[in-house]
């Protein structure tokens, strides 16, 4: 038996919405996989929840008219790997999710639930930061929608008031379109661990694949929340395709990241990791765009 | 909590369409264990890391230890039980963890059989290290993994009709 005062079933998005509302100290639980683990271990014990695990609507992948892909913010991360569009578009973000916990985390957790935890190690954060992700959000005045990189505020705050649901993941189709994208995570062990630091690079080729027209670089565990390192974007695009480059590029990191110290590993040990990271990811990006570097 | 707060939940265990009261602050794993007496689901960590309380849920593996039991509600849920053949017969997959040593004190056994039933369900041949990381969901503190890795690789084959490749 969980600590649980209450449990409110939402049948509706409107419905969450009116629950949080009429419940001011509710706690929102979507997969579960963090907040029932918090009431466990006496973190949330005898809190109220409004559950939105059972609301259909906001799960699956689908493309809308204008080419954006909207993922609903409870598919869960298997969900978004085995998901044909992913694959064939943003298969980066698949892979990126593939590295979450273990199978069973990976079938019951949702990206929404990773990104309004709003810490900084989430596998699925920086690859959304480096696919301009937007956030669309559900409150009491209807549905606004926020660049992923204005919602995440300071380490696990979000810019979600208590009464609003995240309920989809947008990619406009400028973010995918001629990239490709890699992620790697640094962590201790293969599976069911956190990252000590994570690296999403995304890139896009002219069409002979000697020139870096773009490249978007984010991590996570890079500072308190996830971030892009815009001098290193701005030291390759439009540069040729060539190992100076990428150097150029790794080195150029070190001026945006701001790691810290924490138990799980040192501030030099993950400065290092972020141009190591940067370079091997920027490699492999172009690679997978059909490029190669000399 | 100042009232009770209590739920009928319908769903499906095992193949057998079941109705229960449950109470809305049990985790699946309690429902299974208390309400129908099904103790394959085992209570290891509680908190989703060693996949002692596995369940497959509509063809899926979850930790039924953090799902709440009212998710469950039109769900297909199978347990362990529900590999048994009618007179009590043990699956291949079962006979398959028997004959390779793969079960020692048998704790993580039920979650890491259904897990694997889950894998040899999808009727696909996978390399060491795809069966590697499609098991990294359990934790055994017995046998090394190396003999459920042969036991799962050995049925895979069987089941897909292929001879196993000769190991290293």
């Amino acid at each position: 038996m969980y600590d649980i005062k209450a449990l409110y079933e939402a049948k509706s998005v409107e419905d969450a919405v009116r629950l949080l509302t009429d419940h001011p100290d509710a706690q929102i639980i979507a997969g579960g996989s963090d907040v029932l683990v918090q009431i466990r271990s006496g973190k949330r014990a005898g809190k109220e929840l409004v559950s939105i695990y059972g609301l259909d609507e906001m799960r699956g992948v689908k493309m809308e008219e204008d080419g954006t892909i909207r993922i609903g913010s409870l598919t869960s991360f298997s969900h978004i790997t085995q998901d044909p569009l992913i694959q064939k578009h943003i298969n980066v973000l698949g892979e990126a999710v593939d590295m979450v916990g273990g199978p069973q985390i990976r079938a019951i957790g949702t990206i929404g639930g990773n990104t309004c935890n709003g810490v900084t190690s989430a596998d699925s954060a920086s690859t959304l930061f480096a696919l301009d992700a937007i956030i669309e959000i559900t409150g009491p005045n209807g549905v606004r929608t926020e660049p992923i990189s204005s919602f995440y505020l300071s380490a696990g705050k979000v810019d979600l008031a208590h009464n609003e649901v995240q309920t989809a993941i947008l990619i406009p189709k400028k973010s995918y379109s001629g990239y490709k994208g890699h992620y790697i995570k640094y962590g201790m062990r293969n599976a069911m661990e956190i990252a000590t630091t994570g690296c999403s690079v995304n890139v896009r080729l002219s069409g002979d694949k000697k020139t870096i027209k773009d490249v978007r670089i984010a991590y996570g565990v890079a500072g308190p929340i996830p971030m892009r390192a815009h001098t290193a974007e701005k030291a390759a695009a439009g540069q040729p395709v060539c190992a100076e480059t990428v150097d150029r590029f790794a080195a150029a990191v070190l001026e945006d990241v701001k790691p810290r110290d924490s138990w799980r590993a040192a501030k030099d040990f993950r400065l290092h990791l972020c141009t190591t990271m940067a370079k091997r990811a920027l490699i492999e990006a172009i690679k997978k765009c059909g490029g190669e570097v000399l | 909590m100042s009232e009770q707060q209590y739920k009928m939940i319908h769903c499906w265990i095992n193949g057998c369409e079941r109705s229960a009261m449950i109470d809305v602050r049990a985790s699946l794993t309690d429902m299974l264990r208390n309400d129908y007496r099904l103790t394959s689901v085992k209570k290891g960590c509680e908190v989703g890391e060693c996949g002692a309380c596995n369940v497959i849920i509509d063809g899926e593996c979850f930790n039924s230890c953090i799902y709440l039991a009212v998710w469950a509600e039109g769900k297909h849920i199978t347990t362990l039980e529900g590999l048994m053949g009618p007179n009590g017969e043990l699956s291949d997959i079962q006979q398959a963890f028997v004959d390779e040593t793969a079960i020692q004190c048998g704790f993580c056994s039920p979650g890491f059989i259904l897990t694997a039933e889950e894998i040899l369900e999808r009727g696909k041949i996978y390399t060491d290290d795809e069966l590697r990381k499609l098991l990294s969901g359990h934790l055994c503190r017995c046998t090394g993994y190396e003999n459920i890795l042969r036991a799962v690789k050995k049925t895979m084959y069987a089941r897909n009709g292929k001879k196993m490749p000769k190991e290293q």
